[in-house]
């Protein structure tokens, strides 16, 4: 099946990333570690942008960029700069953005998606470094603002910019590149998804091989979706009317989900770029092949491993490799021994059903100890689910100690309650374990499905038989039935 | 050729106000300062590399260790425009 793309859709994105593991800012020591400080409380005079300060570049921030490149699969370039883009506007104290225009850090470069028609490959058109402008907060909406607080933590923050081709045919496609940029870049270690304001889109978007329209300020990857829907269908009705597209900017308002046309600038647009002269030129290939080298197995290959180490379904290997995090828990669980097909399944389908339902993400992890979940509406929300937990769980359910109700009821109960309590503590607790009669009877209806030639026996006249299905019985309760009761309740399975 | 509207324009961008006068005084300067660039094309630079740094230093650097930053007193000592511990600027656009 191909897809025919019957609207002509065309949307391409620019993708704003903050490389918010580092430690530091882009071009000074500020911490980077603001987002629950008072405002202006991490800055210095460089990323101030006040006059005689030198900016001097963030080595990791390189390293971070050349890490992204390779991960899209992208040229790294020979040599590389700054350039200032100059405008004035309040959140970038300089008048200035530092940031790159004609030479680039990472060229063309590929993201696959599973498109509307299966693989589907977005070309990546370029990626480059900048720095963040500061936060400004509107008094009042945007539209009818009555002044601006502007906080500078933000600025000098470094980002990476990536600008893909044209090449999403729709809103879910969109979406989908999104979620597995953010996989990959989590996966790589330089970003913190969920950070506010640590990923914002810019769409460009087009129906009818027609005139694209920028959509801004998108900042959430779930909110791309949103945007587009209504920036399409806003398209399309105003052809319908008889109406022409502009090249034009939009500024999507996530709130009431609509895009409204930002005012026209009477002037184009005229950022007199020119090189960052306090800024020396990079030449950094020589970093590719260490750097490649502590490139870790990304979300494609770690999927196919999945498959093929586990014996899990593709479904389970792509939902269980969405999340690193949630990655490493899967493995950490199957590493203490248990099958890692109802691992899969528990963790994948029930576990991940279940955070959904109660808006919980995955925030951290202590590596092979636990994924630490918070609630997104509600950060004090906070619940730790362990790796020995979910083995405990598995374990139990695998050997028949719980139904899968049970079960189900024991992941809820640790997601609900604030107390940490162990699968066997609830499962004690709450009388959710199998009856012994439900063991043996369990016992017995399996013995008897496996031992037709036995029970035909039996049923020929051949007492002897049944002696026979009762040791097996015994056997597959390890000891534990009643002889006399499994006895009787073989008698009643062949009778009924 | 500079014209007057170019030098409006670059005035407008630069947020400078240019009187009648003094754009038509910036033209005539602007322009005799393209003259003299402009006897640069008569030498061949076909075979040349442009030259964006007068220095030849590459990769300036520094580690990703944390400094101290300014307290927030400071950030804001020069402004009598502040609000809970932010700018506070006139409406934008």
């Amino acid at each position: 099946m191909v897809y025919e793309n019957p609207d002509g859709i065309r949307i391409g994105l620019e993708i704003h990333v903050q490389l918010n593991k580092l430690k530091t800012k882009m071009f000074c020591g500020c911490s980077s570690d603001y987002h629950n400080a008072a405002p202006n409380t991490h800055t210095c005079p460089i990323c101030l942008g006040l006059p005689g300060t030198l900016p001097v570049l963030n080595k990791k921030a390189v390293e971070a960029a050349i890490k992204v490149g390779l991960a899209l699969e992208g040229e790294i370039a020979e040599e590389t700069q700054f350039h200032r883009k100059n405008y004035f506007y309040p959140d970038l104290p300089k008048g200035f953005q530092v940031t790159q225009y004609d030479f680039p850090i990472v060229g063309k470069g590929k993201v696959v998606i599973e498109g509307e028609d299966g693989e589907h490959v977005v070309g990546i058109t370029r990626a480059h470094m900048e720095e963040d402008p500061g936060k400004l907060v509107h008094i009042g909406s945007i539209e009818k603002s009555k002044g601006v607080l502007i906080d500078y933590n933000r600025s000098g923050m470094p980002l990476i910019e990536t600008v893909t081709e044209p090449d999403m045919r729709s809103p879910k496609e969109a979406r989908r590149f999104l979620d597995k940029f953010r996989n990959i870049l989590e996966y790589l270690d330089v970003f913190d998804g969920n950070l506010e304001g640590a990923m914002r889109v810019d769409a460009n978007v087009s129906v009818h091989w027609g005139t694209r329209v920028e959509v801004k300020n998108i900042s959430s990857h779930k909110g791309v979706e949103r945007a587009l829907l209504y920036e399409i269908m806003r398209q399309k009705n105003v052809i319908r009317r008889g109406g022409k597209i502009t090249l034009e900017t939009r500024h999507f308002d996530e709130g009431r989900g609509v895009t409204i046309s930002m005012r026209t600038k009477e002037e184009a647009e005229d950022y007199r770029y020119f090189r960052e002269p306090d800024l020396m030129p990079m030449r950094v290939t020589d970093w590719i092949p260490a750097i490649r080298e502590t490139l870790p197995e990304l979300p494609d290959a770690k999927r196919a491993r999945f498959i093929e180490q586990y014996g899990i379904t593709d479904m389970h290997a792509k939902a269980l490799t969405s999340k690193i995090m949630l990655a490493d828990f899967h493995e950490s669980i199957c590493a203490q021994g248990v099958d890692p097909k109802i691992a899969a399944t528990w963790t994948a389908d029930v576990l991940l059903g279940e955070l959904n339902y109660r808006d919980l993400v995955i925030g951290a992890d202590v590596q092979g100890y636990a994924i630490i979940c918070y609630n997104q509406k509600n950060p004090d929300i906070v619940r730790h689910i362990r790796v020995n937990d979910m083995v405990e769980l598995v374990t139990f359910f695998a050997e028949g100690k719980i139904s899968d109700r049970a079960a189900v009821e024991v992941i809820r109960s640790i997601l609900d309650s604030k107390e940490e309590k162990t699968p066997l503590q609830i499962i004690e607790e709450r009388g959710l374990l199998k009856a012994e009669s439900d063991l043996v009877t369990m016992a017995v209806e399996e013995t008897i499905a496996e031992n037709e030639a036995a029970v035909q026996d039996y049923l020929g006249g051949a007492e002897k038989s049944l002696n026979f299905l009762v040791g097996q019985v015994m056997k597959k309760t390890k000891g534990t039935a009643d002889a006399k009761t499994a006895r009787e309740l073989i008698l009643k399975e062949l009778k009924g | 050729m500079i014209t007057k509207e170019d030098v409006e324009h670059i005035g407008w961008l630069a947020r400078i106000e240019i009187s009648e006068q003094e754009t038509v005084e910036y033209m005539e300067k602007l322009n005799s300062v393209l003259e003299y660039f402009g006897q640069l094309d008569e030498l061949p630079t076909e075979d040349v590399v442009p030259t964006y740094h007068v220095a030849e230093i590459y990769n300036v650097f520094r580690e990703d260790i944390v400094e101290e930053c300014l307290p927030q007193e400071t950030v804001l000592a020069n402004t009598e425009y502040k609000q809970d511990g932010t700018f506070r600027v006139p409406k934008i656009g």
